[in-house]
């Protein structure tokens, strides 16, 4: 049986056991009805021209573990920011772990989508945001029928939150190939501020198939920077489906650093509903041998005077393959628009490819849009120059690729995290030194 | 310490060095004067170990060693510097850093220790004034829009840090004002002693007024046609190149 009919047939097994009372019990049977219609996109459609699917959906994937696993921290530790104090919400295998987990319900709640879409007393809060952003293609929509759970994150007004907030998601290799389809909700009130770091972490070389759905809710002037953490050992596909919609004055960041993985496919969309608001989407890529990374982005500029800025760079070696897909829409009512958009991407080796489409559609008169492609090598008189200074060649690409990945970094606001991902970086181009620029 | 023979080099099957020779010893300022395109740089370029010219005769050997074989980065641990006449810009690196990972990855690569943090700091300082450097400056991203000047003036500043045996300066005066020249000339010649040596590549006299040859060579054509001292020099800026393509000619 493929995948497809084997989600189907799981279904209902999967929906009989939910209460009929649950307030998304309709929401997930449109969804399957969807799911069933469209199937897993394929080359054929526009947005997926660059990305396969079929290497990942032939696989026969547990669709719910069997059995529940558990992990030791020492053996995970250094997945967590763990030199700093955070809260944590943690899943192994798509399972709670409240062992690993470090959640709190005083005056916010950060903690579990389970749980929200169960009590009543957050039948309120899903009612208002759950679904309401995420959209109906196939993928998104497998994943509402099948979300059950997932971080629930709610912040409410005036509310800073003082310590980020890790979302991992461990996969254990109990099973030969397993499937995750985890549902993050992120609501963040008037004023509030947050920080989250997510990460999909699979523990063995086992297949794992994880498409990932999280909808965040920027009231007016909340400050939300996510940072994902894309590190996945070689044998994990990763579908991430963010969805941001945003009210006025609010500031929206996402970092995405995508160094791991199999197959890796970023749809990232921002809605901007309110006036002045401000939304920046920057990633790095560094990949090698066969992995492939696609970055889709969406920007919508629907209310007037409002920021975004894009900025993606890419460093492919061996066969790996990049996609950038940057889309900006601005509509007729959201004059005095900027919209910025940067895309670069550096070819290793001759074999890597990188397929970069910049879209732009705009209805308005008074706006500012740019964005800017390039592809190219390394500055061969650049290396010579760093190299005359005493540099070795690898030590000096290596430096190159810092500076080049610097915009990205520097924007982002956990200095921890900074150190983490500059020791990512040095380790996934193979040196040493580490240039804290 | 330097022995050029016979050196042959070529880009693109073009002929650029015809046969350079050239002989540097410890102690001594040796200055390379000839005209646009003669192929002063490519020769700089060539010693410091850029590979996208072919050597195709000829031997470079540095204090008795064959070096023709090393990577750039390996001359520059043997203690080779090369002052670019375009200085590269490399946005995103700042200064120090830039020098902190070259001083500590030459420390490395002769197997001695790392430089202690509050050692680094006062090499720095002192540098900087030795060469009128501004602090702020040595935060900036390396040679990103720095003048013309400065770019010099950093270069010389990355020398005086490297504490190199030889060091190439090719073309530093060009882009200097008058004040920077002399500063740079001063600061160039206190890092002067008995144990290393220096080769400047110029078009004009004026740097050599402070920073004063051994011996002077011009490069025509790929060849060196004529050495002689610092009065060649100020023959030079009074007549030109001609009479000496007429000398060889004949
Ligand atoms: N990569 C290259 N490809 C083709 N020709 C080159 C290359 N590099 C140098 N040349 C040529 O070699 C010749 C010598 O160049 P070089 O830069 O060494 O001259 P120079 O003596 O330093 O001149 P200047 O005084 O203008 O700095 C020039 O004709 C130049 O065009
Ligand atoms: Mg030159």
């Amino acid at each position: 049986m493929n995948l497809k009919d084997k989600l189907v047939s799981s279904f209902l097994a999967f929906d009989d056991y939910l209460e009929d009372s649950s307030p998304i019990h309709d929401i997930r049977n449109k969804a399957i009805k969807i799911f069933e219609n469209k199937g897993f996109p394929t080359k054929k459609e526009e947005a997926w021209k660059y990305t396969s699917l079929n290497p990942i959906v032939n696989k026969d994937y547990s669709i719910f573990p069997k059995k529940e696993s558990s992990i030791e921290f020492k053996d995970v530790k250094r997945f967590f920011l763990h030199d700093i104090d955070t809260y944590k919400i943690v899943f192994i295998d798509g399972i709670y772990s409240s062992y690993l987990s470090e959640t709190i319900h005083d005056n916010m709640d950060i903690c579990l989508l389970s749980a929200a879409l169960k009590k009543p007393k957050y039948r309120a809060v899903i009612e208002v945001y759950y679904n309401k952003i995420a959209e109906n293609d196939s993928l998104t929509s497998l994943n509402t029928a099948f979300a059950k759970e997932g971080a629930y994150i709610y912040i409410p007004k005036h509310k800073e939150v003082e310590k980020p907030i890790e979302i991992i998601n461990f996969a254990t290799g109990n099973e030969a190939a397993l499937m995750m389809q985890p549902r993050n909700l992120i609501v963040v009130g008037e004023n509030a501020h947050v920080q989250i770091i997510e990460r999909h972490q699979s523990l063995s070389e086992n297949a794992v198939f994880t498409n990932s759905v999280t909808e965040i809710f920027a009231e007016k002037r909340a400050y939300i920077d996510y940072y994902k953490i894309q590190n996945d050992a070689s044998n994990a596909s990763l579908i991430d489906n963010t969805y941001i919609k945003q009210e006025e004055e609010s500031h929206c960041s996402v970092h995405t650093f995508s160094f791991g993985g199999n197959l890796t496919r970023n749809n990232l969309k921002f809605y901007q509903h309110g006036e002045h608001c401000d939304s920046t989407l920057k990633g790095i890529t560094i990949i090698e041998n066969k992995q492939h990374v696609d970055h889709s982005t969406l920007v919508r500029h629907i209310a007037p005077n409002c920021e975004s800025h894009q900025d993606y760079k890419g460093l492919y070696a061996d066969s790996s393959t990049g996609v950038f897909n940057g889309k900006i829409v601005v509509e007729k009512d959201a004059q005095k628009t900027n919209a910025f958009q940067q895309n670069n991407n550096i070819l290793i080796d001759d074999k890597a490819t990188i397929n970069a489409k910049p879209q732009l559609e705009i209805f308005a008169d008074d706006v500012k849009c740019s964005h800017g492609c390039t592809i190219g090598q390394f500055n061969e008189d650049a290396l010579f120059y760093i190299r005359t200074r005493g540099i070795a060649k690898k030590e000096a690409q290596a430096l190159l690729m810092y500076a080049f990945a610097n915009t990205v970094l520097e924007s982002v606001k956990i200095p921890e995290l900074k150190v983490r991902i500059n020791k990512l970086i040095a380790k996934k181009i193979g040196v040493s030194i580490g240039f804290n620029i | 310490m330097l022995k050029v023979k016979n050196l042959h080099a070529s880009v693109d099957d073009k002929e650029i060095l015809k046969g350079v020779n050239l002989e540097v010893n410890a102690g001594e300022v040796h200055a390379i004067m000839g005209p646009n395109g003669s192929g002063k740089s490519t020769l700089a370029a060539i010693i410091a170990g850029k590979d996208t010219f072919e050597v195709t005769q000829g031997e470079i050997t540095f204090n008795g060693e064959d070096i023709s074989e090393l990577d750039p980065e390996e001359r520059a641990h043997k203690g080779i510097f090369l002052s670019f006449q375009y200085p590269v810009e490399i946005p995103g690196v700042s200064v120090t850093n830039f020098i902190k990972t070259a001083i500590k990855e030459t420390r490395r690569a002769n197997e001695e220790e790392d430089m202690p943090a509050s050692e680094f700091l006062k090499l720095i300082k002192e540098k900087a004034d030795l060469l009128a450097i501004d602090r702020k400056f040595l935060s900036r991203s390396l040679n990103e829009g720095f003048s013309g000047g400065e770019k010099k003036r950093n270069e010389i500043f990355q020398m005086a840090m490297m504490n190199p045996k030889l060091s190439i300066m090719d073309e530093t005066d060009s882009g200097l004002d008058i004040d920077a020249l002399k500063i740079v000339a001063k600061g160039v010649n206190k890092l002067k002693n008995k144990d290393n040596a220096i080769l400047v590549i110029t078009h004009y006299q004026r740097l050599l007024e402070h920073l004063v040859p051994d011996f002077v060579h011009i490069l025509i054509d790929g060849i060196i046609v004529k050495t002689g001292t610092k009065e060649l020099a100020y023959e030079l800026e009074e007549k030109g190149y001609d009479w000496i393509k007429e000398e060889v000619k004949t």
